[in-house]
């Protein structure tokens, strides 16, 4: 019984940590960025506001579901919950530690980096069925974006593996026991977090968003719960690119004294607070800046990357 | 203004025949009447051939004088059309008149003279129902295309009351909504071009990136602006009608409103045309409180432009530490004024109030403070380098035609011209401070944003010098006309009681004649032109707000720039939309 009841624990387990991290997230974000930005933030609710979480999911949960009736309905439906789906899935391959994993897979890293690329469709139809004009350059944008971004992203990792030779990401993990592969891998974690910002579609490539100019972007139409899915698709991406971030190139759940786990969760904590804290530092680029920066600068990079490792380690230099 | 005659010999030299009259007005700027016939011809030989041309259409309204008593120099007209030209080199302005006959006049368009005359002269026909011949797009602007009657003519109801209750059912309101539906050929905008549709996006009236209630609707191809067309008018609250319903005093309120982040610098030019129709002289220590309280004001004004500004390109906190900055400002203000955005704290003869004691305290703890906040703005906004990247070189326009469009303020500065009407044409005692003029270079987006920032700091100068040579003595003028009159004597002897009951219950009667006074206001030059036929109420108030004619120019800057270069342009502009529409 113990080899089907364990793996069933710890996938509801992983899905209600993740989920509950990911609805508070919504108050860290802001109480940070309050606390970034000379105020408050909300602190009203519940000691520190924490109960805030609790009051806006009560609210979206019962708003008025409504989808517009010149939207095209089952896209419409179907778009929200495929950055849910996807990105949950990512979570599948990521070890939180050595014993709490959900599949241990041989391809993880590909496994991922295929889900992401199909979160591209969720924002794409959404800003398509809603047959808005906003929505639709805001669906545009992301796809432009997001497709060249993932190319980037894919090549700053490919050091990373051939550094550790495996695309198992325990393996990767374990493989960081003498060093981070953040040193070594400077340049392609920066390029990683880069792109991660990128594909989360934060500031400053919130283009598909951009409330300046495209009102909502891609969710202009949405409400209630179904906005609620791209919400919180948001923040596990967050999560998600912090907690890959660790296990690629800060040493998963290494570190000395404290409990693996905990490791992690403090690690990817940080990265989380950067994603924060880049929101409140930064402007927004211009769709044309950002296609340049990605293929004329991300590429040569991450390219020249590659061939420096490959290098290296054929000289036996690991 | 100097040698007020020249312009008008020159006139009389070269068209003789053009010329009815010569009108002399108490703010000295030289009047001349002129012949429908021959305005165009006049005009164009003020803009292009005189010697020290005319370049700028600064204002273009009319009135209705049909019901006017006092016109001593004037010719019998029923409507007058008249014309503001600035000419830099002269450092003057010239008001043309044209005489007009009849209940719904023609007049010549001068839309081919210069660019910016376009939306004037869509203003005059919208409130005054005169009809410019051979105007390329003559329709309403500021009111909605429904409506009855032109509001600025003195038939016209001024207050609610008069017209009967408001009643919107449900087919008129279809009605409306449909006439809000954009046509492109109206505008004479192609829908497809080499095989491409065009998609047209509505922006606004409400939109998070067009700063109120403004509506932007854009041609698009792709992410490229081929045309703009603007629609404004969803602010307007017909603040000129209200002059003429107002008695002087209680007009003051309400320009408070026309740029509601200008605080008592509207207040400025309106009780200064005031003043000067009544031949008040107002007291050195009201003058520089004046000053002071304008800088408070322009400051206030640009931290919310810097804020918005960041914001518009994206950045989320600016506008935050802005506005926890503008708030020690209106800490200030309410402490001196009572008042926060709109104090309405002039007075016609000075102000409302001594200055509170321990304001100085106050204003030389914000001198000390703010400088080292703007210096750590500039790390966060101005030198960032993706800021750089989407405000540099974005939204430029020449010199050239900054001066066509009527461009005054930042905008104009940015184009490398120090022109401010502080320096060049000081008031209330402006030339007696120190400060510097920025200019740009470029014309771009940057450079008004650094223009604004360096403003802040010339600001702090001045009120710098205000706080330190405040001068001892009375803040209000000892005048009859001031308002509300000096009570001082009105116990002791009858003649005064009388005085001072009549100018409180119905306000001062400031002698007939004309005033224009103009000053260098938050956004650009905002002048008042006064209007008194000898009564209690202005017969004509026209505002010229410098947000009108800047925003008039934004299709001939964006066309070829993307939708997000629009955001930021806009941003940079600094505009509110009820100093567009009063």
């Amino acid at each position: 019984m113990e080899h089907i009841i364990k793996p069933i624990l710890i996938i509801v387990g992983v899905l209600l940590v993740l989920l509950t991290l990911a609805a508070g997230l919504i108050w860290v974000e802001r109480r940070l960025l309050g606390l970034w930005q000379d105020r408050y933030g909300p602190n009203r609710v519940g000691p520190l506001g924490l109960m805030q979480v609790l009051a806006d999911m009560i609210k979206i949960f019962t708003k008025e579901d409504w989808i517009p009736p010149f939207a095209d309905k089952w896209v419409f439906v179907l778009a929200p919950a495929i950055i849910m789906v996807a990105v949950l899935l990512s979570f599948a391959v990521i070890p939180f530690a050595p014993e709490i994993f959900v599949v241990n897979l041989n391809v993880g890293l590909l496994f991922v980096l295929a889900m992401s690329s199909l979160s591209v469709y969720s924002i794409a139809l959404a800003g398509w069925s809603s047959e808005n004009k906003y929505s639709l350059i805001g669906g545009l944008r992301a796809a432009a974006q997001m497709v060249s971004y993932e190319v980037f992203m894919g090549l700053s990792l490919m050091g990373v593996v051939m550094l550790a030779g495996s695309f198992n990401l325990r393996d990767i993990v374990e493989a960081q026991k003498d060093i981070w592969f953040c040193i070594p891998q400077l340049p392609g974690f920066l390029i990683f977090f880069i792109a991660g910002l990128a594909e989360t579609r934060r500031i400053p490539f919130d283009l598909p968003e951009a409330e300046n100019e495209l009102v909502a972007g891609f969710h202009t139409e949405y409400s209630g719960m179904k906005f609620g899915m791209f919400f919180v698709g948001e923040y596990l991406g967050i999560i998600l690119i912090s907690a890959l971030t660790v296990v690629l190139f800060f040493g998963g759940w290494l570190g000395p004294v404290l409990p693996p786990v905990l490791w992690f969760f403090v690690k990817t904590f940080f990265f989380i607070c950067m994603f924060i804290l880049v929101r409140a530092t930064f402007p927004r680029l211009r769709y044309d800046q950002l296609m340049a920066f990605g293929w004329k600068v991300m590429l040569p990079v991450s390219l020249l990357n590659l061939v420096v490792v490959g290098t290296v380690i054929l000289a036996g230099g690991f | 203004m100097n040698d007020s005659s020249g312009i008008l010999q020159e006139l009389s030299d070269r068209f003789p025949e053009a010329i009815v009259s010569v009108q002399r007005t108490v703010d000295q700027v030289p009047t001349v009447w002129i012949k429908k016939e021959c305005l165009r011809d006049v005009l164009r030989y003020l803009k292009k051939e005189t010697a020290k041309p005319y370049r700028i259409l600064y204002d273009l309204s009319a009135i209705d004088e049909r019901v006017r008593t006092h016109r001593t120099d004037q010719p019998v007209s029923d409507f007058t059309v008249f014309y503001y030209l600035l000419s830099l080199e002269r450092n003057e302005f010239v008001r043309v008149k044209v005489p007009l006959k009849g209940e719904h006049p023609q007049v010549p368009t001068i839309a081919g003279i210069w660019a910016n005359a376009n939306w004037y002269e869509r203003e005059v026909w919208d409130l005054f129902g005169i009809l410019f011949d051979g105007h390329p797009n003559l329709r309403r602007i500021l009111l909605p295309p429904t409506w009855e009657g032109h509001p600025l003519r003195k038939e016209h109801p001024a207050r609610a009351t008069e017209m009967g209750p408001f009643q919107l059912p449900e087919d008129k309101a279809v009605a409306e909504e449909a006439t809000l539906r954009f046509h492109p050929e109206e505008w004479g905008i192609q829908q497809r071009s080499d095989d491409v549709d065009r998609m047209f996006l509505n922006m606004g009236p409400q939109h998070p990136g067009t700063h109120g209630v403004f509506r932007i609707v854009l041609a698009l191809d792709g992410e490229e602006i081929v045309d703009a067309v603007l629609d404004i008018g969803y602010h307007h609250r017909a603040a000129e009608k209200m002059a003429e319903r107002q008695s002087w005093h209680t007009f003051i309120p309400y320009t408070d409103r026309v740029d509601y982040l200008g605080g008592v610098m509207n207040n400025f030019p309106y009780v200064m045309a005031a003043e000067r129709l009544a031949g008040i002289r107002v007291p050195d220590k009201a003058k520089l409180i004046r000053i002071m309280m304008s800088e408070f004001f322009r400051i206030s004004n640009h931290l919310v432009f810097y804020g918005t500004f960041a914001q518009d390109v994206g950045m989320m906190s600016p506008v935050f530490f802005m506005f926890n900055d503008r708030e020690r400002v209106f800490q200030i203000v309410e402490a001196i004024c009572g008042g926060r955005m709109h104090p309405s704290w002039f007075r016609i003869g000075g102000v409302a109030q001594d200055l509170p004691r321990g304001w100085d305290k106050l204003v030389r703890e914000f001198c000390d403070y703010f400088p080292a906040r703007l210096d750590e703005w500039d790390t966060l906004v101005m030198q960032n380098r993706i800021f750089q990247a989407r405000t540099k070189g974005v939204a430029a326009y020449s010199l050239d035609e900054a001066l066509e469009w009527g461009i005054t303020g930042p905008g104009l500065r940015a184009c490398g011209l120090d022109w401010d009407f502080r320096k060049k044409q000081p008031y209330s005692g402006y030339d007696q401070l120190e400060f510097d003029v920025p200019t740009g270079s470029n014309g771009d987006c940057y450079d008004r944003g650094m223009i604004h920032v360096e403003e802040m700091r010339q600001s702090i100068r001045i009120i710098r010098q205000c706080l330190d040579n405040m001068p001892d003595g009375p803040y209000k003028a000892e005048h009859p006309l001031t308002t509300p009159p000096p009570k001082e004597r009105t116990m002791h002897d009858i003649e005064t009681l009388i005085a001072h009951f009549l100018h409180v219950s119905w306000g001062p009667v400031l002698p007939p004649d004309e005033s224009f006074v103009n000053i260098e206001a938050t956004k650009g030059a905002n002048g008042y032109y006064l209007i008194s036929d000898g009564n209690t109420m202005s017969y004509r108030t026209r505002i010229r707000t410098p947000s009108f004619a800047h925003l008039q120019m934004i299709p001939q800057v964006i066309r070829g720039s993307t939708v997000a270069d629009l955001i930021a342009f806009l941003g940079s502009i600094d505009f509110v939309m009820s100093d567009v529409d009063r």
